[in-house]
């Protein structure tokens, strides 16, 4: 009993951060790409303008939601509620520190693999149901976009699994307590990184919602709350991205090389340490997330292709195999 | 007590309720008067013209297709690689077999051009006077090239 209610609690903190960490993600996003632009940025609500999200999430309840006559309502309902859904699963899995996690199921990076590409349905549907062409097109971008990166992302996720020997994502943090897979992997590493922005739809990787060519993308047609949605959806595919390459090359909740001189400490004060420590490595990552999109200008479809299915396809596949033999061969001399 | 997959399973049922309640929420309290012209498709802002069910490009099928296929063979890789530490050399070189095979069927879509975004123009049929029916099977040649050929008569 005393396990579960641990779990609730870790449950419901966790949701409750995801969802703020997605406004402090907006916020960051508007004031960061103020200052690399040499502008102010909001900041007339709140001091520094801290509560602009809450005025920006409430300005969005406030308005009217504008379904098209044409369009498919049921599924111009149900697709902006799909990538929140599933951006919020995802971190069923994720540990946060030692011991503190919602639960540790023996499939674990499977699981995170299969929800994220779930993500694609709901930009899909929602580029269908529109009834718009620059819907439909921005819808068909993403599905195609996504897809073809999921592969290199999948190899490199394989190669980690190499490190651990386990599809539990607790003993994969857990087998980077002294070296770190940034460092066993670095190839991976790069990959992955690369592979997330696309999963995300940020830039470099954003043609889905290009707006200048399509408008707005798969939610030209979305108001109100559904669009809210999406944009809360969009931040927190952002956090969980970061998350994730965290959790998997950057050793999750662990300092540098933390097994080798790290002493032990009582169970609160390690997981105050752990939760600060994954929680300052995902905060980097979502500012760099944000610093990419201000830096590097967007690809052309065609580049974006060629970089996926020409380059870090077989790159990611020579990674897998290369740290296969490494591995054997370590084993076999140390 | 619940079991691992249990507890997933709740967070399903709590991420759901979060995303309706939320949409539902706003349903409330935002105002609802619509007409017409604010229901109609806004594309662009302009009146939109045709229907919006565009026929698209056929690669973006093939995309489709290839990261089935794909797809399903990375995943086989994952099981491998939980055990290939205790199965050693042998595991290793069975995988390696197993990856160029696929690397075989890469190398095939790749020289085939599946991969490729960009496509050479396609050369359409034209007919030219007293000539006939010029292009569709020679899309690399031009037209000063087909002139000077001898005379081809598609039509016949």
């Amino acid at each position: 009993m005393a396990e579960l209610t641990f779990s609730l609690i870790v449950m419901g903190i966790s949701l409750f951060m995801l969802l703020n960490s997605a406004a402090v993600a907006v916020y960051a996003e508007r004031r960061i790409a103020a200052f690399i632009q040499n502008r102010v940025g909001p900041n007339r609500v709140g001091p520094f303008g801290l509560l602009q999200p809450i005025a920006d999430v409430l300005k969005l309840i406030l308005k009217e939601d504008v379904t098209p006559t044409l369009g498919n309502k049921a599924l111009h309902t149900i697709a902006p509620m799909l990538p929140v859904f599933t951006a919020l699963i995802t971190i069923a899995v994720i540990p946060f520190g030692e011991g503190i996690y919602i639960t540790d199921i023996n499939v674990g990076v499977l699981y995170l693999l299969a929800v994220a590409s779930l993500g694609v349905y709901g930009v899909t549907l929602a580029g269908w149901a529109s009834n718009s062409k620059y819907s439909l097109l921005g819808g068909l971008r993403a599905a195609a976009q996504m897809l073809s990166y999921e592969l290199p992302m999948g190899v490199a996720v394989a190669s980690v699994v190499l490190f651990a020997a386990s599809l539990s994502v607790v003993e994969i943090v857990d087998s980077q307590e002294v070296w770190w897979n940034i460092i066993r992997n670095p190839l991976g590493f790069i990959i992955f990184t690369v592979a997330a922005f696309a999963e995300a739809n940020r830039t470099p990787f954003d043609l889905v919602e290009a707006e200048q060519e399509l408008v707005g993308g798969f939610h030209t047609e979305y108001s109100s709350m559904k669009f809210g949605m999406f944009f809360l959806a969009e931040y927190m595919h952002v956090v969980i991205a970061s998350m994730l390459i965290t959790t998997f090359f950057l050793g999750g909740y662990h300092l540098p090389f933390a097994g080798l001189w790290l002493p032990e400490m009582s169970p609160v004060w390690k997981g105050i340490l752990d939760v600060s420590v994954f929680v300052a490595k995902t905060g980097f990552f979502v500012f760099f997330f944000i610093w990419v999109r201000w830096t590097i200008p967007r690809f052309k479809y065609n580049q974006l292709m060629k970089l996926g299915w020409e380059k870090m396809l077989p790159l990611a596949i020579l990674n897998f195999v290369v740290i296969a033999g490494a591995i054997l061969l370590y084993n076999e001399f140390f | 007590m619940l079991t691992d997959f249990g507890n997933v399973l709740l967070f399903f049922v709590i991420g759901a309720l979060f995303v309706a309640v939320a949409l539902f929420a706003a349903k409330l309290i935002r105002p609802d008067r619509p007409n017409a012209i604010k229901l109609s498709t806004y594309e662009c802002g302009e009146i939109p013209i045709g229907t919006a069910r565009v026929q698209f490009n056929n690669r973006f099928y093939i995309i489709g297709l290839m990261f089935l296929i794909f797809e399903v063979e990375i995943l086989l890789l994952f099981p491998w690689a939980m055990v290939f530490k205790e199965l050693g050399w042998v595991a290793f070189w069975a995988m390696f077999v197993f990856v160029f095979l696929i690397f075989i069927g890469f190398a095939y879509e790749l020289g085939k051009g599946h991969l490729k975004w960009d496509k050479p123009v396609p050369s359409v049929p034209r007919y030219v006077e007293g000539i006939g029916v010029l292009g569709g099977e020679h899309p690399d040649m031009d037209l000063s090239e087909m002139m000077s050929a001898p005379e081809t008569d598609v039509t016949k």
